[in-house]
């Protein structure tokens, strides 16, 4: 019995791909079975080839591998696609009966079952459910109940009405019954069921939740891949908490209107990708400047330019660091699983309004549209603490105010953090600005002042350092002389690579580090180790470089930027190639 | 919100750095009288301007205040006023801020009719970089960088917004401080997006669309019999390239402004200690 599945649904855009993987890796959840999911997705409405792949199993699951077990193949394209992780005992359903796929080459030693599956699903009431009928058979050769499928039929559909949910369940017999008279054979597949309640969801969904559980009630935002879901999900969502969602006219309008929120005192975020946050940046200046509580989310895609809009890539950290003209005190914090960006979004709006700066969320798009499942528990809300910083009232306003009662919002305190008056609190009016300012927030060129302030803001950064704690995660054997470094969403490929390690006797200290500035000193880490490798989506290595600079001390480097995130086998075989030992071809 | 307010608390201490003799006295002075008429104070009110002489008002006035990026003060307002609704929110600009780097915000926030009033000192100049044309000036004007006029012809604000679904157009005149301050008033009592388009001329660069000009040009429409409700009647005005007009121009009194119809009511800086209490539903969503 294996009780890992690979599966997967291809066909052209527009055929459902996404919405049918969705169902099939619900139904899964449903079973008490973790489920990762992976797309492969052009920038497209329709037409070209489009892939939603699930990794399932009875324990957590981390990342894709190269190996497609059951392949529901709309198309000829969706096999030659994926030919080289079909194995001798892979199955793939196709529809025999359309004259598109009459002349299907399946290869020599792999099942193919042709379903027709327009035929079966014209008789289940349309032609439309082609794809459930492929899930029906799927759960036959899987043998997987196929009540969990219905259960997530129910979910999918049940707002559309009885009568759709009730011939999409139709549909899932008729395809399982077909596979069940048609093919007399016992396929490799017999799946477990658990009684695990887990959540799926998206890092981008994860970052909406985590918004509206910190207290952010305005987002704007400009769509853009693959950002768009975080305001998708929040429209709808945010306003039954007394938000509100505005989409700007652009990037600039977004992360303003998002500026002007937060300095009326609201908890207010913008999301956007790369070519985005290039477009915010003259406003990031204005906020470090002004000092405005402010969390802007960059979900990172493939550049440069518009690059490659559907592809993973993590090639936005420099930008985030040193984006915008003059030098900025700003926070950039990188969540490494889907459901560290829920916890990391609750951490950025406390930090936005601790240290008053804007605080990059640096998502990538592997973990944005990656759906995976959890137990609920990590989505605790109970946990969700709420920090607003050195709000003063009209009772302590006279505190922080001049000889001539004037309220000072950027005066130089000792951890550098002003107190903070919103907007209405009596006697706390006072002017913000981008220009270089005195304590009272007004224009000065006064070169005393100026290098005061200057200090001040930095001095945030300091105290940050010192007041919260930037530690790693740490993975694997403590003791290993081999030391490898990853951020973002290449934690969960290296924590299954571990395990790839360790079968081959090859011990690896593993550190996810979620901050990027401020960011852990790693150079005792570093020092202790004899190879270090730093493990990231780019080309030229932003993060090993900051750790270079840091640490001075040169390290390795896995790069891999063809569009595609980490495999756990392939980072392993890699691992192994850089500690110099065979890795079978 | 105090009764006793006199548009002098909207003053700041810091003199204008405006040069002797500017609009933008004229305009600003009226912005401060139609602010206390409309029983604001400087602690409810907030006053958003972008860059160039026109963004420096925050300084020189007395509230909460934003001095922004060029072009962007609109969506700052909007922000603001969303987050807040009890905010007063009152957005100055220039008409390079406005119709220029702005211009793709103005035409977006003249759509959304957000409840706020803008107030724009156009001086058919660009004054603070000493002398260029701006999109507001006249097909022949000189400047540095069009030494024989830009050879395109003005944008005419008052039909970007006519076109793009405005509810309340008006145009004043920065020296006739009365009349100024009484359309700037109507601007903030009006329901929505409340745009007032002001002469503020420039006396060091435009020699051509100067107080003397403005004296012999301009129509009051309040000596008119022009209705304002009169959509077909605004835009005659509007498209009339020969006069300059000052009044109320427009005014939709439907108008419903965008909090309106997307439901915000609420102070958004109010939030709880923690997740709200049916924060775990979101999580259940997800079963």
């Amino acid at each position: 019995m294996m009780q890992d599945l690979n599966w997967a649904i291809g066909g052209e855009a527009g055929d459902g791909i996404d919405s049918t993987g969705k169902i099939f890796a619900q139904a899964l959840s449903r079973a008490g079975r973790h489920v990762f999911t992976s797309k492969d997705f052009a920038s497209r409405i329709r037409g070209g080839y489009t892939a939603y792949k699930i990794r399932s199993s009875t324990d957590q699951v981390e990342s894709v591998v190269d190996r497609l077990d059951i392949l529901v193949a709309l198309t000829q394209r969706t096999i030659d696609e994926n030919l080289d992780e079909l194995h001798e005992d892979s199955v793939i359903i196709y529809d025999g009966e359309r004259t598109e796929m009459e002349d299907v080459d399946i290869p020599g030693e792999m099942i193919g079952l042709s379903v027709p599956l327009k035929r079966l699903a014209e008789d289940a009431g349309g032609a439309i459910m082609q794809n459930t009928v492929a899930l029906g058979a799927a759960c036959e050769v899987a043998q997987f109940p196929i009540e969990n499928l219905d259960s997530a039929l129910d979910k999918k559909f049940g707002a559309k009405g009885e009568a759709i949910v009730e011939n999409n369940k139709e549909a899932a017999r008729l395809g399982q019954e077909n596979v069940q008279e048609e093919y007399d054979h016992d396929f490799a597949y017999d799946i477990e069921t658990t009684d695990n309640d887990y959540v799926l969801l998206n890092g981008d969904e994860a970052i909406g939740m985590g918004a509206i559980a910190a207290g952010c009630r305005f987002y704007s935002g400009y769509p853009i891949t693959p950002a768009t879901n975080v305001m998708e999900y929040l429209m709808g969502r945010i306003q039954h908490f007394g938000g509100t969602v505005v989409q700007a006219e652009d990037e600039l309008s977004a992360i303003n209107m998002a500026l002007g929120a937060a300095r009326a005192g609201a908890r207010s975020m913008t999301a956007t990708s790369g070519p985005g946050i290039d477009l915010m940046t003259e406003t990031f200046g204005l906020v470090a400047q002004s000092e405005t509580p402010l969390v802007i989310v960059d979900v990172m895609r493939s550049g440069p330019s518009t690059g490659m809009p559907t592809k993973q890539e993590q090639g936005d950290l420099n930008m985030t660091l040193y984006g915008g003209h003059g030098e900025i005190p700003r926070f950039v914090v990188a969540p490494t699983t889907v459901s560290e960006c829920f916890q990391k979004t609750v951490e950025a709006f406390n930090f936005a309004e601790k240290y008053q700066t804007p605080v990059f969320l640096l998502a990538d798009l592997a973990m944005a549209v990656t759906e995976q499942t959890f137990s609920p528990e990590e989505f605790d809300m109970d946990e969700v603490e709420i920090d607003r910083g050195k709000i003063v009232d009209e009772n302590d306003i006279d505190a922080w105010t001049d000889e001539q009662d004037r309220f000072q919002p950027h005066f130089p305190t000792a951890d550098g953090i002003s107190p903070r008056a919103l907007p209405g609190t009596t006697g706390g009016a006072h002017m913000s600005t981008g220009l270089e300012h005195n304590s009272l927030g007004r224009r000065t060129e006064d070169t005393d002042t100026r290098v005061e302030q200057v200090d001040k803001r930095n001095r945030k950064v300091e105290t940050a350092q010192e007041e919260e704690d930037w530690s790693p995660r740490e993975f694997g054997d403590s003791d290993s002389d081999t030391l490898v470094i990853s951020w973002g969403s290449n934690e969960g490929p290296m924590r299954e690579a571990l395990d790839f390690l360790e079968e081959d006797d090859v011990s690896v200290r593993f550190l996810s580090v979620p901050y990027i500035f401020p960011r852990p000193d790693l150079t005792e880490d570093i020092e202790a180790a004899d190879k270090v490798i730093v493990v990231e989506c780019n080309e030229t290595g932003q993060f090993a470089n900051v750790i270079e600079h840091d640490t001075l001390t040169r390290v390795d480097r896995i790069n891999k930027y063809n569009g595609i995130r980490f495999k756990a086998d392939e980072l392993a075989d890699e691992i192994k190639a850089k500690l110099g030992q065979e890795v079978e071809a | 919100m105090s009764s006793d307010v006199r548009f002098t608390d909207f003053k700041s201490d810091k003199q204008p750095t405006w040069c002797p003799g500017c609009g933008d006295f004229g305009t600003m002075n009226g912005m401060m009288k139609a602010l206390a008429e409309t029983g604001n104070d400087p602690d409810n009110t907030f006053v958003v301007a972008g860059i160039g002489c026109s963004g420096k008002i925050g300084t020189f006035m007395h509230s909460y205040a934003i001095h922004g990026v060029h072009g962007r003060a609109l969506p700052v307002g909007t922000g603001v006023k969303l987050a807040n609704p009890d905010l007063e929110v009152m957005v100055a600009g220039g008409d390079g801020d406005g119709y220029s780097i702005g211009a793709g915000h103005f035409i977006h926030a003249v759509r959304r009719n957000v409840d706020m009033s803008y107030v724009v000192m156009d001086n058919r100049i660009y004054g603070l970089t000493k002398g260029q044309a701006s999109p507001t000036s006249r097909e022949d004007f000189e400047t540095s960088t069009t030494p024989e006029g830009p050879k395109q012809p003005p944008v005419n604000p008052l039909a970007l917004a006519l076109s793009a679904g405005a509810t309340f157009i008006a145009q004043s005149f920065s020296t006739d401080a009365r009349r100024h301050a009484e359309i700037v008033q109507k601007a903030i009592e009006h329901d929505g997006f409340g745009f007032v388009n002001v002469f503020s001329p420039c006396v060091t660069f435009n020699d051509v669309d100067t107080y003397d000009y403005f004296r012999d040009a301009i129509v009051d429409l309040a000596d008119e019999d022009h209705d304002s409700s009169n959509y077909d009647a605004a835009k005659e005005k509007i498209l009339d390239a020969d006069k300059e007009y000052q009044g109320v121009i427009y005014q939709d009194e439907n108008s419903v402004p965008y909090s309106e119809l997307h439901g915000i009511e609420g102070n958004m800086s109010e939030i709880p200690d923690g997740a709200p209490e049916d924060a775990m539903d979101l999580v259940r969503e997800f079963y």
